[in-house]
């Protein structure tokens, strides 16, 4: 479902070209729990935003369900990103002014759905992540573990190929990181895709593959 | 569709949420747009009024005018003469004579004395409102009486009644004359505040004023279709028969002096527009400026749309939707606002005479502005790198 065949990415910092990614090769296949772990500097975000489509590759290949992403304008990168992956992010993101069922509505409205659709849609998805009583709560009503809550239901309202987390648990206790990783074994289990980018390996460890990953380099495995 | 909803759901809640910020941005524009209603209003409203001035003299009526310095001139005596030039019914020469005009021991400061015939009457189209029109004998015996304009029937006799006036008498210089008439309300025309006027036979202004030549005249044509010929008839005469130099003389038709006017009201509407208009283009830098702030300020919300495939479209849009109703809306209360003022200036005296034409190009201007200078903005808002924006706090 996701290929990497040999992708470079680099970024010029001060004049000196600093590899992001090095031949990075990483398979995916459909109803994986991945979780990718590496200190900060090692290229988690690099590879994020290449799996999210939010960057393109220097050299290599990106497969993603079948199409080659390659040469992609950015309008049509958008449109791959609404329907196919799924973002949840470590500051939940969500937008302010909002309600939690308006949010988890914007991805399907960029889709083109009419809004008694989507409401039905968000509603849910809301009630599934366990916040069907607070869709009116505008995010600065909700608790940090909440407001993820939202955010994985924006991001699964969609039906996405893949669900994209960096670093979800990164803002919240250990006791609200725990139901959190839970929703996202049972997500797993119902057969959704994940992949989970983290430096905690106590995190990492809850899913069912770790990759690890060190100066834009990839290995299998927890350790080296 | 829901997006459509929600991107105006979502501007408007935008704008509600710096209720401050979005109502500066919209004076900006309510004085630009309320500046051109305005404006366009008391320039259309003043050559509306002198317009409709000219066009009481009717049709077919021309205007000799000879200037007081020429060494020759009309003399009454030879208007018999002047009445045979083809095409012509009727002439009416007349003449603004200065007296102090007194009833008892009122006096009357900002009235006029006009000396002129029965004629002028007709082709005036003045109505009567009691008593008798000038005649013919009164011209012939230089009679002592007078027709006075509406307004002074409350200046000299503030309590009576309109009929008791006819018969009463008034001084001119110390002078009596009789009232025999008084004129209905006509308003101001062709520089000439009739309401104001005293009308006296012609004749009569030898004793008030020793220089009786004339140097006014309106002339009524027979024939309108050839009123231009009437008008080389007449220049012929002026310079053949009574020896005045073409520097010294005008004859102009009503066709003529409402060219000229529409030519004024063409150039004030612009000059005024052009007023207005910079003022619109101030406000609507002011509603760039906002724009741009606002971009900056929610970069981190636009990388999110992004992340969650929002094409550049869609950002564009929403932002422009956003200058589009701040620009609308601060038109509509600018429209609002100048009719407002327009009618309370309207009741202090002032012309104001708006069209919907002007009230339509005003809101499309507002329309307009919100997108001409919300686009940039908005584009800068729609090429953020996704990346680069949810990396912003």
């Amino acid at each position: 479902m996701i290929e990497l065949k040999n992708v470079c990415k680099s970024f010029i910092l001060g004049g000196e070209e600093i590899k992001a990614l090095d031949n990075v090769n990483l398979s995916v296949k459909k109803g994986e729990f991945v979780s990718v772990i590496g200190p900060s500097g090692s290229g988690k975000s690099t590879l994020m935003n290449i799996l999210g489509l939010l960057d393109v590759v220097d050299k290599g290949e990106y497969v993603l369900d079948n199409v080659v992403i390659k040469d992609a304008k950015d309008n049509t990168l958008s449109e791959i990103r609404n329907k196919k992956i799924g973002f949840i992010f470590q500051n939940f993101n969500l937008l302010p002014k909002l309600n939690a069922l308006e949010n988890v509505q914007v991805p399907l409205m960029y889709r083109g759905l009419k809004n008694d659709e989507s409401k039905k849609i968000a509603r849910k998805y809301l009630e599934k992540v366990g916040l069907g009583a607070r869709e009116k709560h505008l995010p600065n009503q909700l608790s940090g573990g909440q407001q993820q809550r939202v955010a994985i239901a924006r991001a699964i309202a969609g039906n996405p190929e893949i669900i994209l987390a960096d670093e979800p648990t990164g803002a919240l206790d250990s006791k609200t990181s725990n139901e959190l990783m839970e929703l996202f074994e049972n997500l797993n289990q119902e057969g959704q895709t994940i992949i989970l980018i983290t430096h905690d390996i106590n995190v990492a460890k809850r899913a069912k593959r770790i990759v690890r990953i060190a100066d834009g380099k990839l290995y299998e495995g927890e350790v080296v | 569709m829901g997006k459509t909803i929600s991107i105006f759901k979502e501007a408007l809640k935008n704008i509600i949420s710096n209720k401050l910020r979005s109502s500066l941005t919209m004076l900006g524009l309510i004085i630009g747009i309320m500046s051109v209603i305005l404006l366009v209003g008391i320039g259309n409203g003043a050559t509306t009024n002198v317009t409709s001035s000219v066009k009481s003299l009717g049709t077919g009526t021309l205007t000799v005018s000879i200037n007081g310095e020429s060494d020759t001139t009309i003399q009454y005596e030879q208007i018999d003469d002047f009445k045979k030039i083809t095409n012509i019914e009727s002439v009416a020469p007349y003449k603004n004579v200065s007296g102090t005009i007194s009833k008892d021991t009122t006096t009357s400061r900002n009235s006029s004395v006009l000396a002129t015939v029965p004629e002028y009457i007709n082709i005036l189209n003045l109505k009567l409102e009691a008593g008798r029109l000038l005649s013919n004998i009164d011209i012939e015996n230089s009679s002592k009486i007078c027709m006075i304009g509406n307004s002074l029937t409350d200046t000299l006799f503030e309590d009576s009644k309109i009929k008791d006036i006819v018969g009463q008498s008034i001084s001119i210089e110390g002078d009596k004359y009789t009232v025999v008439g008084v004129l209905t309300k006509v308003g101001s025309s062709m520089g000439t505040n009739i309401d104001n006027t005293i009308i006296i036979p012609f004749t009569t202004a030898k004793y008030l004023k020793s220089d009786m030549s004339i140097n006014n005249l309106y002339v009524k044509v027979s024939d309108e279709n050839n009123i231009e010929a009437t008008k080389s008839l007449i220049e012929n005469y002026l310079e053949r028969n009574l020896q005045i130099s073409s520097d010294y003389y005008s004859v102009t038709s009503q066709d003529s002096m409402l060219d000229t006017m529409s030519d004024i009201r063409t150039t004030l509407s612009l000059l005024l527009g052009g007023i207005a208009g910079i003022s619109l283009i101030v406000g609507g830098i002011g509603v760039m400026n906002v724009m741009l702030v606002s971009v900056t300020e929610r970069t981190k919300e636009i990388g999110i749309r992004k992340s969650l495939g929002a094409k550049r479209r869609d950002i564009l849009v929403q932002f422009l939707v956003e200058s589009l109703i701040l620009c609308i809306l601060g038109g509509t209360i600018g429209v609002g606002f100048g009719i407002g003022v327009g009618t309370i200036l309207q009741i202090f005296g002032f012309s104001f005479n708006i069209t919907s034409t002007v009230i339509l190009i005003s809101f499309c201007s507002s329309a307009v502005i919100g997108l001409v200078f919300g686009i940039f903005p908005a584009y800068k808002a729609a090429k953020l790198n996704p990346i680069e924006a949810l990396r912003t706090e």
